[in-house]
Parts: structure tokens; C-alpha cells; sequence
């Protein structure tokens, strides 16, 4: 007689977008179907992957490694039992960690993405977690400092500044009471690499936060999250509590005497609240206007004390540098760009999904060997890299290395990783206009280019288009540019021109009027 | 030193009208109890309010600002600066529906037409019938499987306007 066997391990993702496709229903129709055939399993509700065209992606632990099926809907369910789990069928893809898309990866940050539980603390500890911090409670601060700009990390946010030094600034800056904060506004369209750490492995933050507050002084930390992340708020505020229950937060870590707390601040829908000052100012519950710099945060940031403000990745890259070393994470990479970035393929792409690699990897890579062209099938037209601030790349430019001062010379952005894919039917005109729109929508007003300039440079797209002067209103279009360009107080209006720019060189048939336009016009 | 004939009264105090019903009230004043002295308290509050009553009535402003001890116009500022935060009561159903880019490439465009067009209003308005308010989303993070939206904080993805008729079907 056979020995009754074990429950069968099935894992169906939490992340919202294998949810936006339906995973809850997927993991609903799995357990009744279990329960109707009196088959014993254990469902586990991990996080994504990353390999989004699979989603939902149901994975079935066997012998042989973790089997795959996607993209599964509940009408599959049934058929999947009958096959047998783990047995050949239309979605089976194999083994998971043996397909090419993340086999080629180099996953240091999304080591654990779509393995374990986001939720269990037993998961986190049992691949990996909290060794990092565990080195770092026998550190000295100085020291922590030091592994950390060894490692090269710069801010993954956008702005590339060297993470060990803001730190540093920090460590020797006189204060009675000193902040980390975590910017997880993450605004920018084509990127969801924090929403995937603060929803999948939102551990590691709390982790990477925490190492920051030992390496600085800091004893107290804020998460200021994004509000059109509901589900992140949730796993984020699970995984807090118990870290609080566990004694990984709180008075005593770990038994050291060492202190540090945390709480999740949602944000309210502005996007220039992704700017660090203007962030400051929303977490001390006033409208998020950006402020003068200097001071430096570093100096006087939150409630006028010194602050460490980094974004989500940068801080979640921490817990690996602290683990495996300084040396370890800096030989990822090319130049002054060490490590990895979790790039983030969107929009009208085959494949689309997170790719973990080292710096140095081509666009046409990422957009061909990984992103499989375009969904729709049509030929790729132009890239935005970077997000709604970012330039607009055409095929010319397709070899760039992924490196923050091959990607600034060209006057383009890597900013957070986000690549969003456009097909050959995209009007260019229209995508810079709405640039122009976005930033009049989220513009601050505090200063005059970017309040003002942006509308400005709507109505200006609008006559070029339509044909009305138009030698004279390109000219007028680059100026204006070039004014918010130099005269913006942040990178909201002081970049919204790339993406305009770009697309006005690069594309300059898209913005000549059209025949029917130039009649109406006459 | 003649009197004057206009002898200057002092002001009347009326007691503030407040249109906000008593379990209004005590939404209110409950998050205030709860949250109100934290640090930088007034984006948390606002959000309990409008999680509680679905927005932020314009009485609760100055019940709010005495209670943290700041100015109307300072309240009012707040809730004026953030898209999220409503001064009307909203449908029975809220969509945010994301404009941005990486929607925009897989179709995001004629998604936003077909919604207002269904629906038969523009952003920032609720159907005659009271059952959906629209409001714009710049981005929700699920851009590698657009165009996407949230209805009643719960994430669509690859919404075609078949699907968006589905969905509205489904919580009518």
C-alpha cells in the first residue's frame, strides 16, 4: 500500500498586478477544487515573480523544483488537477528558475521575489533576511557608513546621489533626534519595482531601513507611501507588526539595546511629493510645496532634524551589501554605476516584467532579449526611459549601455529603471503635449517656470500642431524649455522638457500639421 | 464729550451651522481621538476622515483645525493640494482610472474615452444615478499589464472596454 501523501505545495501570487489578473479568484477556484477532489494541499501566497505576461502564475512544488503553469484563470483550475500537478499541460512552462528570462538575471535586491510568503518572518529568515542586519548590530556606525559607500550604491530613485555620503552627512550632523525616511512615492508611470519590494518582500525594506537607522543614529523611521498602493500599505503594516512582535523593531533589537521604530505614511495622490523636500513637508502634514535648498535634508529634513532620505530600492539594496559585502555588490556593474538596477519593463511590450541586471546591459537587450518586442507585434518606435520626466529614445540609441552617465550625456535618464514600450502607432506630438499636461497637473506652484511654463508649453504644442506659425512657435517652444530647464526650483519642471525635447528631435514629423490641419488654419 | 448717536454693539455669536450629521460627527471626532497628536498628524486624520465617510465634508474643516490647533486656511490648503482628498460625498463606486504613459502605449487613450462615454461623465464627477465617481490615477504600478485601474481599491489590469462593461456589471 502507497504511504498517504504529503499536502502538495501550490503557491498563487499576492502581488496586485497577478491580482489585477485575477489571482484571487485563481487561488479561491484551487482550494474548492482541492477540497471537492479531497486533495490535501498547502497554499501559499507568494510574491510576483516579476514575469508578468504569466500572471496569474501558479506554481506546484515538486522533487524537480517549482513547476510553473501561466497565465492560469479559474476555468483552468479543474483541468490542472485532472492532468495531475506537475504533470504535462497547455500552461505547464517548466521549471521556473530554469527559464531564460530569470535565469539570466542577476537578482541581488529581488533575491526572494516570488519565492517565499511576503508576510512570514519564518520565510524571510529561513532565505536569507535579517543577515545583514544581524553583521551590522556587531558594526560601528562609521563603519556601516563605509560598507555603503564601498559598495558604490547611489540613490536608485532617480537622482543617483551617492547613498554613503548622504549618510555619512547625516552620521555628523549634530541632533537630538534623527529620521530615516523611505521615499515609496513612486510616481513615475513605468515603474512598480517599490511597489513590488513593499508588497512581496516588504521584510527587506524594514530591514534596509533599520541598518540605516544603526548606521546614522536615527531611532525613528517613516515609510511614506504612495496611496494608489493599497495592497503594499497592507503587507508593509502586516510585516511591521511582526517585526515589532519578533523584536526585530522596536527598543531592543535583537537583545543590543539599540532602538528603532517604524510607521507607513500614506501619501494623498501628489505626485511631486515624490521630490524629497516636498516629501518632508507632507509627512510634517502641510501641502507637499518643495523647499529651498540649502539646507540639505541630510542637515535639517524632517521637523528640522537631520534626515536620511532614500528610496525604497536604495534602501533595499542595503541588507545584501551588508550581507555579502561591500566588495561583493560593487564588482556588479560598469563606471561610477555599481551594482544592479531592477529594470522594469511596461507598456506596449511582449514580455513585460522585472529585470534584475548588473549596469552595462543595452536598451535592446532589455526591449528585444528580455522584452520580446512589442505586444501588439508592431515595430518599437521610441522608449521613455525614467518615467513621465525622462526622454523619449529612439531606435538610433537602442545600444546604450545602462549606465547613469552614458544614459546623462545624451541629455536621457535612467531615473528609477521604468522602460515604457511604444509601438509605431504612437502619435509623438501627443505624448509630448501631455508631458506638458502632466506637469501643469502636478506642478507645485511654487515657482514660476514650472506653474506657469507648463501650461504654456501645452497651448504652444497646440498651434504648432495646428499649424499656426509654426517656425515661429517652435522657436518659442525650445526657449520655453530651455526657461524651465535653467529656472526650475526641483526636477519636476526642470525636467518635464526631456520628454518634449526628445520627442520634438528625434520625431520632428509628428509635430508638422497635418493637411486638413493647415486648411482649417487658412 | 457727546455721545455718539451709533453706540457700537459687540458682535453677535452665532453658533456655527454645521451641516454634518451626528454620526458624521463622531467619525470625525473619533479620528481626531485617534491620531491627532501624532507628529505631522493632518494627512493621516484627513484620511481616516475620508476612509470613514468616503470624503472630507467642508464641516469638518474647522472642527479639524481647532482641534490640531491650526487655521482654517491651513486645513483648507491641505485638502486643496491633494488630488486624493474629496469635498464631495462620491458614488456608490469609485474608479480611478490611470492616464499615464505606460497605459497610454497599450491603448489607454480610447479606454478613457470609452469610460467617460459609458459612463457619460468627465473626471472628478459621479453619475446622475450616484453609482460611479471617475477620477484620474497617474499610475498604479501595474504598468507591464495595462491599461489599469482601480474600482473601489481593487487593481484591474489589461482593461479593454469589453471588460470595463464586465466589470461594471459586476458591481452594479
Amino acid at each position: 500500500m502507497k504511504p498517504i501523501p504529503a499536502p502538495i505545495t501550490i503557491y498563487v501570487p499576492r502581488d496586485s498586478a497577478a491580482i489585477s489578473l485575477g489571482a484571487d479568484d485563481v487561488a479561491i477556484a484551487i482550494a474548492a477544487e482541492a477540497a471537492r477532489l479531497g486533495v490535501a494541499i498547502h497554499l501559499v501566497r507568494n510574491s510576483s515573480r516579476g514575469l508578468f505576461w504569466l500572471e496569474p502564475l501558479v506554481e506546484v512544488a515538486t522533487e524537480a523544483g517549482r513547476i510553473g503553469y501561466g497565465p492560469v484563470q479559474p476555468e483552468d483550475v479543474a483541468s490542472l488537477f485532472a492532468a495531475g500537478l506537475g504533470n504535462a499541460h497547455a500552461l505547464n512552462i517548466g521549471i521556473v528558475d530554469e527559464l531564460p528570462y530569470l535565469k539570466t538575471q542577476e537578482r541581488l535586491t529581488f533575491a526572494r521575489a516570488g519565492i517565499t510568503d511576503p508576510v512570514s518572518l519564518d520565510d524571510y529568515l529561513a532565505h536569507g533576511g535579517y543577515r545583514g542586519l544581524k553583521n551590522a548590530l556587531a558594526m560601528a556606525p562609521e563603519a556601516i557608513v563605509a560598507a555603503v559607500t564601498e559598495s558604490g550604491l547611489r540613490g536608485r530613485g532617480g537622482a543617483a546621489f551617492p547613498a554613503g555620503i548622504k549618510w555619512k552627512t547625516v552620521l555628523g550632523a549634530e541632533g537630538a533626534q534623527k529620521y530615516i525616511v523611505c521615499n515609496a512615492d513612486e510616481g513615475d508611470s513605468g515603474t512598480y519595482a517599490d511597489r513590488m519590494v513593499c508588497e512581496g518582500d516588504p521584510f527587506l525594506l524594514i530591514e534596509g531601513m533599520t541598518i540605516a537607522g544603526l548606521a546614522v543614529g536615527a531611532t525613528r523611521g517613516y515609510i511614506y507611501l504612495r496611496c494608489e498602493y493599497p495592497y503594499g500599505q497592507r503587507a508593509l503594516e502586516e510585516a511591521i507588526a511582526s517585526a515589532y512582535a519578533s523584536g526585530w523593531l522596536g527598543a531592543n533589537i535583537q537583545g543590543s539595546a539599540k532602538r528603532f521604530d517604524l510607521e507607513v505614511r500614506m501619501g494623498a495622490g501628489a505626485y511631486i511629493c515624490g521630490e524629497e523636500t516636498s516629501l518632508l513637508e507632507s509627512l510634517e502634514g502641510k501641502r507637499g510645496m518643495v523647499r529651498f535648498k540649502p539646507p540639505l535634508p541630510a542637515i535639517k529634513g524632517l521637523f528640522g532634524c537631520p534626515t536620511v532620505i532614500n528610496n525604497v530600492i536604495t534602501l533595499a539594496s542595503v541588507p545584501v551589501i551588508l550581507d555579502k559585502g561591500a566588495e561583493y555588490y560593487k564588482h556588479f556593474g560598469v563606471g561610477r554605476s555599481r551594482g544592479t538596477l531592477p529594470v522594469q519593463l511596461a507598456g506596449n511590450v511582449k514580455f513585460g516584467g522585472l529585470v534584475e541586471k548588473a549596469f552595462g546591459v543595452t536598451l535592446r537587450d532589455l526591449l528585444y532579449t528580455y522584452g520580446g518586442g512589442t505586444l501588439s507585434g508592431k515595430p518599437i518606435r521610441a522608449v521613455q526611459v525614467g518615467g513621465p520626466l525622462g526622454s523619449y529614445i529612439p531606435e538610433s540609441q537602442f545600444d546604450l549601455p545602462l549606465d547613469y552617465e552614458a544614459y546623462a550625456r545624451l541629455n536621457n535618464m535612467v531615473g528609477h529603471g521604468g522602460i515604457t514600450v511604444f509601438d509605431s502607432s504612437v502619435d509623438m506630438a501627443e505624448q509630448a503635449r501631455f508631458s506638458m499636461e502632466f506637469c501643469a497637473t502636478e506642478s507645485c506652484g511654487k515657482c514660476t517656470p514650472c506653474r506657469i511654463g507648463s501650461t504654456r508649453g501645452m497651448e504652444v504644442i497646440d498651434k504648432l500642431v495646428a499649424g499656426d506659425q509654426p517656425v515661429k512657435q517652435e522657436a518659442l517652444l525650445r526657449d520655453l524649455c530651455d526657461t524651465m530647464l535653467a529656472g526650475s526650483l526641483c526636477a519636476l519642471g526642470g525636467m518635464a522638457p526631456f520628454p518634449v525635447l526628445s520627442a520634438l528631435n528625434h520625431f520632428p514629423e509628428d509635430f508638422r500639421p497635418q493637411p486638413e490641419m493647415l486648411e482649417k488654419a487658412s | 464729550m457727546s455721545t455718539s448717536t451709533f453706540e457700537r454693539k459687540p458682535p453677535i455669536k452665532l453658533a456655527e451651522l454645521s451641516s454634518l450629521s451626528p454620526a458624521e460627527l463622531a467619525a470625525v471626532n473619533g479620528v481626531l481621538a485617534k491620531l491627532k497628536d501624532a507628529p505631522g498628524a493632518l494627512l493621516p486624520v484627513l484620511h481616516g476622515i475620508q476612509d470613514a465617510l468616503g470624503f472630507v465634508p467642508k464641516d469638518a474643516v474647522p472642527i479639524v483645525a481647532k482641534a490640531m490647533n491650526l487655521s482654517r486656511a491651513e486645513v483648507h490648503g491641505v485638502i486643496s493640494f491633494y488630488h486624493w482628498y474629496r469635498t464631495e460625498k462620491p458614488g456608490e463606486h469609485v474608479i480611478h482610472l490611470c492616464r499615464a504613459e505606460a497605459c497610454q502605449a497599450v491603448g489607454g487613450r480610447a479606454l478613457e474615452q470609452h469610460v467617460k462615454t459609458t459612463l457619460g461623465i468627465d473626471f472628478h464627477e459621479t453619475t446622475a444615478d450616484g453609482r460611479y465617481t471617475l477620477e484620474p490615477a497617474y499610475c498604479l504600478g501595474n504598468c507591464a499589464v495595462g491599461p489599469s485601474l482601480l474600482i473601489d481599491m481593487e487593481l484591474k489590469g489589461r482593461v479593454t472596454p469589453t471588460r470595463f462593461d464586465r466589470l461594471t456589471g459586476a458591481v452594479a
